[in-house]
Order: structure tokens, then C-alpha cells, then sequence
């Protein structure tokens, strides 16, 4: 890809955003990124215009989905198009708030899925447009099968998951690609509370989004990151209810 | 945001460890917060970046920490003068990949490319150009300073300069460093021409040492178990940058020590015999073209390399001699390793230039430098050392609080007459290891 990407950063200040951001910016990138944080946008801005991208920031509440076509159209007419679209925000959540707490519940729904398909579904219309475009999704893991310990946010992530495989299904055989990341366990600020992080399971943001940017050039429909989660997923997927049962995970 | 409780900080020489209560801030913004977060939960605080520290200096044992490798952005880069402003938890690896490229180096850098800039500034750190660059500090135009009394604010040298002096080398005692702008310096290519010329004894090293002095990077490694007329044996390594070459920077990676090797690996046998593979080896005699990699950053090569020596951790000791007493203070320091049959598995030696440092506790003098590790034997290592520090304190010279983590007080003050200025610099709500032995009263 020799000319400039217009890209369009959802959840900009995410660990996983801002370090495929990095391997971007090199190349003299275009950028908008939009999150909630403002002094953090501002800091990655800085950050991302010195490693010689050209770089544009919005401060918005990404899961409040009101006026949506009106604010993706202004992003669209910042960047002079968008040839790829980076979603990366999301909310952990505690599983255990959203069972005794329906606001919560509600609110993790609505951050994690229905803003975020709002926003997909955004995308997929302009480079339908274009003829053309990438969409760049984060989801996870835990969207694979639900378990005790965080099926609020599993559920969600698994609506997403759906989505992008709905929408890479429509676009095949086009030039949209519709990606869905699907990271296991990642040290981010969003995990800092969890405890063995230096554990062989964890990967770095850094890793990460190497493997997006693998993805994204190859432009695969899913991938699992690091590698090893199809695996652990695929076991954990066809565990038999007795065992899995069982287990505390 | 609450602290959280880390109950094994260790150092790089894992001699060193133990419980902190740990903040990570995200941005600069948050360093504040995190300072008293820390302070509270600890009593006291100090910032921590790469912990490359191998000793206490980069420890509040008990206290509270505040982990900057979080702030690892670049604030600006300007490509035409080769200035980059930076947060102060980027590390080297990190700003060379950017840097390069575009033609430019770091004017300063020690053995490794895995520290910060907060850490190159409060350890004013040297490197194999120290004859003729200075240290670190030397190219550092201004840096922000977050201070528990003032806020933030910033230092230069002509902008709250005593508190600049004192950053420098003060052991991030003066306050938390949260960016720092440094000067760079320009590359033609990311190649370096490189002479690796093995020396028969330590007159050899000291004159081929004045005739290399034209080579911008002039280092040492040195057989620490030669005796006798082969005192000083070792290899000789210059190099300067290439006029050509492409500017590729480095790669990352590399493989990584995943457990501790078992205990007493590293003995004067197998040391002695790696030695004189290591002498005997092509690459002593290497005249050529090298990437700047693998010529400064040997070591960057084995990720977690400091597992070598086992669970019990290694003691680094690196010495400042002044000019008048260097050679024959380094043969006696040689010969009393050599007689104690501990090996030293790294042994550099090198020259430091005269170029002063802005800073007021820099450790380089003009003279000589030899920096040794050991691994931890207990009261055998620490007997060792202390007989090294005799020698030291004798010819005048000092030692490296960055590398040391049993450096005796009075050891310290003697070779740092001006602590005491550091020490009413100090933000009160900031401690170390290192500075709460250096200055508790006997």
C-alpha cells in the first residue's frame, strides 16, 4: 500500500489501538482518533504526529450512539474519506455488577455491542460507497462460549463477533475486508487489576498488534491473537457440559 | 486509582528485591496522582522505569513506586534539527526505531538500549564515546520535573538550574522526571566501522587506548583471570560510524532466558574457558562493518540475560579512577581478582575523557573506568568487593551507585563530596534504598 491510508481510530486511546496506530504512523498515515479521554487522545496526537503521521482527534463518548450518522459523515469529511476504520474500545465490566446491577448490564451491552454495530454497520456503508475500505474490529475471546465468569461481556463480544462474520460473509469476494480480532488475555490498562500478567498466556500490546497488522495484510476474516487462543478456544468450546461444569473459569 | 501491592520488585541484579506499592500512570497527567497514591500507601515514593538499576538505587524497599513505563511517548521530533522531546519512561529501544530512520542517534548510550530516558538522566549514564561526548547529561537541553512542593515544572540550564544540575545523576531523588529533551546525534548510516584488536597486558590496553582516541567509541573487555605478565590481557574494540550503509534500525526480539540457571554456572572454570574461546574466536580479531546492534548492545541479544547467575543474584561493580593513579590502581584491582580465583565474567575497561557533566553526583571523572560482576557468594563476594573499594578509595576515585548495591556510605561520600547538596534538593516525599543507607546517621 504505497499511498496514504485515511484511517479512523474508535477507542483511539486503547493499549491495542495506539501501538497499531505506531506501526502505521511510519508509513505517514492519515489519522482520526476519536475516545473519551481528551488529555490522553492529545498525548497519542503528539505522540503519533512525531513518528510522522498526520493526525486529527474528536473527544466523544463512542457507546452514546445518538446522532450517529451526522458524527461518522463529520469524520468521514475530517479525514476526505476513510479507507479504514479501527474499533477498539470496549468496557471489561465485572460479571458480578451486571447480575446485581441492570444499569451496569445495560450500559456494558450498550458500549461493548450495540454501539459498537452501529458504528460497524457505519463503516461498511461508506466503503460500500468507496468500493472499497477495511474494518478493523476488536472482540474476544471470551465471546466463544459463555462462561460464569464473565458471560455479560463474553455475550456481547460474541453479538460482535457475529456481526463482522455476518458482514464479512456480504463483502466477500469484494475489496472491503471486514476483520474481527478475537485477543486472549492482553496487558493493558484494562487488565492492570489481574494478577500474573507475566504468565505464559499473556501477550503484550506490541504483540498484538503485530498480529493485526499480519491480518490486515492478508487480509484474513478472524483472527485469534496471540495464535494459540484458536486452540484454547477450540478446546474450550467443545469441553463436555460435566467437565466444563466443573470448572471455575 | 489505588496502589497496588507488588511483593517482588527486584533489581537487575536480582540481588535486591522486595514488596512496593506500584502505580503505573498512563499519561503525564497522572503522574501526580500517582506520586501520592504511592507516597501514601509507602510513606515515601520513587519512580521506576526499565529497573535496570542492578542494585538499590532504583528500589524503595517497603516504600511506594511509580512505574513510568507507561509514559513511553514522543512529544516532538524535529527531523531537521535532530531534537526529540520525549516522555520521560520512552526507552532507547523504542526511540531508535524512530530515530534512525530519519538519520539520527542518541549522543549517549550505556551497554543496553532497555533503559528510559528518566533513568539515562538520573543516572547520568555513559558510553563507549564518553572521551570525547561527555555523558548523557551532556546533551540533555531541558526535561520536566514533577515535584511534590512545586507541581510541575521545568529545568534547564538556564530555567531552575540548580534543580537542573541535581536531576542530573541525582539518583531520581529531586523529583520525578516526566520528559526530557535531548539533543541527537546525526547518522550517516546505522553501520559502524569496527577494530576488535586483542592486547597482551594492561601497558598495551593504556597505549593502544591514547592512539584510538580519534575513534569516537573506544571499550575493553578484559580476561580477569590472566595473572602475572598476562595481567590485562584482553580485547581492544573501536569503532566509528560508517559513511554508508542504510539506516535500518535495530530488530526486535531475540530469544530469552526463561528460568534462572541453576546456581555456581558461572565459576572461574567455566569463565576461564569461555575466556579463551571468546579470545581465541574470530570475532577478536574483526575489522569490518557491524550494525550498531550487536556493537552496543552485546548483551541486548539474550533477553533477561542477568538469570545466568542463578537464584541468588550477581553483584556489578564499576569504578572511577582519576588519571594520576589509573594504571596502576586498575593492575591492583586486576591482580586482587585474579588472586581471590572469583572470575568476573564481564570485565570492561575503558578511559573516561575530560568533558565535565553538568550534573553535580555524575559518576565519570577523567581517568579510568573498570566495571566488574560477580556472582553472589555471600560473605566470600561481599569480602571481595570490599577490598576493591580499598583500592578505589585510595587512588582517589569512586563508584558507581547505579551498579552497586552494598556501596558503603562512607565509601559513597567520600567520592561524592556534594551529596549533601542533593540531599536538601530532595522532594521529601521521594526515597530510595540506595539514599535512605547513604544518608541514615551511624
Amino acid at each position: 500500500m504505497a499511498a496514504i491510508n485515511r484511517i479512523l481510530v474508535l477507542g483511539a486511546t486503547s493499549a491495542i489501538a495506539e501501538r497499531w496506530c505506531r506501526l502505521r504512523a511510519a508509513a505517514g498515515d492519515s489519522f482520526l482518533l476519536v475516545a473519551r479521554d481528551g488529555d490522553k487522545l492529545a498525548a497519542i496526537a503528539a505522540d503519533l504526529t512525531a513518528r510522522g503521521a498526520t493526525v486529527g482527534t474528536s473527544t466523544e463518548d463512542l457507546a452514546d450512539t445518538a446522532d450517529a450518522d451526522t458524527r461518522f459523515s463529520r469524520w468521514t469529511g475530517t479525514l476526505g474519506g476513510i479507507d479504514t476504520v479501527f474499533l477498539a474500545y470496549g468496557i471489561l465490566g465485572d460479571q458480578q455488577e451486571a447480575q446485581s446491577d441492570t444499569a451496569a448490564l445495560a450500559r456494558g451491552l450498550q458500549a461493548n455491542f450495540t454501539s459498537a454495530v452501529v458504528w460497524c454497520e457505519l463503516a461498511a456503508r461508506a466503503f460500500e460507497l468507496a468500493g472499497a475500505g477495511t474494518l478493523v474490529a476488536i472482540s474476544s475471546v471470551a465471546g466463544d462460549r459463555g462462561r460464569r465468569t464473565n458471560y455479560a461481556y463474553g455475550a456481547a463480544k460474541a453479538g460482535l463477533s457475529t456481526y463482522l462474520e455476518g458482514m464479512a460473509h456480504r463483502f466477500a469476494g469484494t475489496e472491503i475486508t471486514v476483520i474481527c480480532v478475537k485477543p486472549g488475555f492482553v496487558a493493558t490498562p484494562m487488565t492492570a487489576h489481574i494478577d500474573g500478567r507475566d504468565g505464559p498466556l499473556w501477550a503484550t500490546p506490541d504483540q498484538v498488534a503485530e498480529d493485526i497488522e499480519k491480518a490486515v495484510r492478508k487480509r484474513r476474516p478472524e483472527i485469534y491473537t496471540r495464535w494459540f487462543w484458536r486452540f484454547v478456544m477450540l478446546v474450550i468450546r467443545h469441553l463436555p457440559r460435566p467437565i466444563f461444569n466443573k470448572m471455575k473459569i | 486509582m489505588t496502589a497496588r501491592e507488588d511483593l517482588n520488585v527486584l533489581a537487575w541484579g536480582r540481588v535486591h528485591r522486595g514488596r512496593h506499592f506500584v502505580s503505573d500512570p498512563a499519561t503525564r497527567n497522572g503522574v501526580g496522582a500517582a506520586i501520592r497514591e504511592t507516597a501514601e500507601a509507602g510513606a515515601s515514593t520513587l519512580a521506576h522505569g526499565l529497573g535496570r538499576s542492578y542494585g538499590d538505587s532504583g528500589l524503595n524497599l517497603g516504600g511506594g513506586l511509580v512505574r513510568t513505563t507507561g509514559l513511553d511517548r514522543l512529544i516532538a521530533f524535529d527531523r531537521a534539527a535532530g531534537i526529540v522531546r520525549a516522555d520521560a519512561g520512552l526507552s532507547l529501544d523504542a526511540l531508535l526505531r524512530v530515530t534512525v530512520p530519519a538519520g539520527w542517534f542518541v549522543p549517549v548510550t550505556p551497554g543496553t538500549k532497555f533503559v528510559t530516558l528518566g533513568g539515562a538522566v538520573a543516572n547520568d549514564v555513559h558510553g563507549k564515546n564518553h572521551h570525547l561526548a561527555g555523558t548523557f547529561g551532556s546533551h540533555v537541553t531541558r526535561f520536566g520535573l514533577w515535584r511534590s512542593d512545586r507541581g510541575e515544572i521545568e529545568c534547564a540550564p538556564d530555567e531552575n538550574a540548580d534543580l537542573f544540575a541535581l536531576t542530573i545523576g541525582g539518583f531520581g531523588l529531586t523529583g520525578v522526571i516526566t520528559w526530557v529533551e535531548v539533543r541527537l546525534e546525526r547518522i550517516a548510516s546505522a553501520m559502524l566501522e569496527v577494530e576488535n584488536i586483542p592486547v597482551d597486558d594492561l601497558d598495551a590496553f593504556f597505549s593502544l587506548s591514547e592512539r584510538s582516541d580519534s575513534w569516537p567509541f573506544t571499550v575493553a573487555w578484559v580476561d580477569t583471570l590472566a595473572r602475572g605478565e598476562r595481567l590485562g590481557r584482553g580485547i581492544f574494540s573501536r569503532g566509528r560510524w560508517a559513511g554508508n550503509g542504510g539506516l535500518n534500525p535495530h530488530r526486535s526480539g531475540g530469544p530469552r532466558l526463561p528460568l534462572d540457571a541453576p546456581g555456581g554456572l558461572l565459576n572461574s572454570l567455566t569463565v576461564g574457558a569461555f575466556n579463551r574461546l571468546y579470545r581465541a574466536r574470530p570475532g577478536a580479531r574483526f575489522h569490518g562493518r557491524q550494525h550498531y546492534d550487536p556493537f552496543f548492545y552485546p548483551l541486548d541479544r539474550l533477553r533477561d540475560w542477568n538469570r545466568m547467575y542463578g537464584s541468588r543474584g550477581f553483584y556489578q561493580w564499576q569504578c572511577a579512577i582519576p588519571t594520576a593513579h589509573m594504571r596502576e590502581a586498575v593492575r591492583v584491582l586486576l591482580d586482587t581478582v585474579a588472586a581471590s580465583g572469583d572470575a568476573s565474567f564481564l570485565a570492561v575497561l575503558k578511559t573516561f575523557g575530560d568533558a565535565p557533566s553538568p550534573g553535580v553526583l555524575s559518576f565519570p571523572m577523567s581517568g579510568a573506568t573498570l566495571a566488574l560482576d560477580f556472582a553472589n557468594r555471600g560473605a566470600d563476594t561481599l569480602s571481595l568487593l570490599s577490598r576493591l573499594d580499598r583500592v578505589v578509595a585510595e587512588a582517589g576515585g569512586r563508584l558507581y551507585p547505579a551498579k552497586d548495591g552494598r556501596l558503603p556510605q562512607a565509601m559513597f561520600r567520600a567520592g561524592f563530596p556534594r551529596w549533601t547538596e542533593l540531599e536538601a534538593a530532595r522532594d521529601p516525599i521521594l526515597m530510595s534504598s540506595f539514599w535512605r543507607r547513604m544518608t541514615e546517621e551511624a
